[in-house]
């Protein structure tokens, strides 16, 4: 079963970086985000949203619904660190 | 259990301090569109300057003053203020979490859109305050048993 184990991760892994070969270079501007989402957003920013900070703009209006989700992620840690460290009287 | 520390010094400093640091949590989370920060940022500052207060003065001074129960409902709010902006949105015509159309005496739709950032700002900064703290006094009081509350 260990055996089985250690074979399971080391595949998984070796696709795993095998697949990395395939993205694009670290700081690429020819990679497709560089050409497309990110000059949309620097251009548009203020004129859309009126936030000098654009990591602001990009966090919470164009990708508003990462956030809720983030957010949400926090709320639910959260509730479950209360149910189970919360002792309930008896 | 975190006892209460005799300590005039570390008290003082303390009594001091947090004010300042609950000034500064509330600029970070406003300031957020004009510098770095924001609603997270803010929130755990503003959740430290908490725990600050209950490692300075124990946990029995600081329940006086804050509740498990009303940080659960801070919780709660601050994730009902997000995503009850988005729904308005839904209701004004728009989609979801587009803030364009809310309805706020602004002419400007970019003006709206930053206070629609303002506003969920707030809310994840209130949410992220409240599960910071309530998780801390959650695991400071497990041993003592402490009571709900």
């Amino acid at each position: 079963m260990k055996t089985f184990a250690l074979l399971a991760v080391l595949l998984t892994g070796g696709l795993l970086i095998y697949g990395v070969e395939d993205m694009p270079g670290w700081g690429d501007p020819n990679s497709p985000p560089s050409l497309h989402v990110s000059p949309r957003y620097i251009e548009k920013t203020m004129e859309e949203t009126d936030t000098p900070d654009m990591v602001t703009s990009v966090l919470a209006d164009y990708r508003g619904y990462d956030t809720l989700g983030e957010t949400t992620v926090i709320f639910t840690a959260g509730i479950a660190c209360l149910l189970l460290l919360r002792r309930n009287r008896q | 259990m975190i006892i209460e520390y005799e300590n005039v010094i570390i008290k003082t400093v303390c009594r001091l301090l947090i004010p300042f640091i609950q000034l500064f949590s509330i600029y970070v989370i406003m300031h957020g569109h004009y510098s770095p920060g924001g609603g997270f940022q803010g929130g755990v500052i503003l959740g430290a300057s908490f725990i600050l207060l209950v490692i300075a003065y124990g946990l029995e001074e600081s329940r006086r003053r804050i509740s498990l129960k009303a940080l659960t409902i801070y919780a709660c709010l601050g994730l009902f203020l997000y995503s009850g902006i988005g729904a308005l949105c839904l209701l004004m015509g728009a989609n979801y979490l587009d803030y364009g159309r809310l309805p706020l005496p602004i002419s400007s739709i970019a003006t709206i859109r930053a206070m629609g950032i303002l506003g969920i700002e707030i809310g994840v900064g209130m949410a992220v305050m409240a599960i910071m703290i309530s998780i801390f006094l959650a695991i400071a009081s497990y041993e003592t048993g402490g009571e709900d509350g």
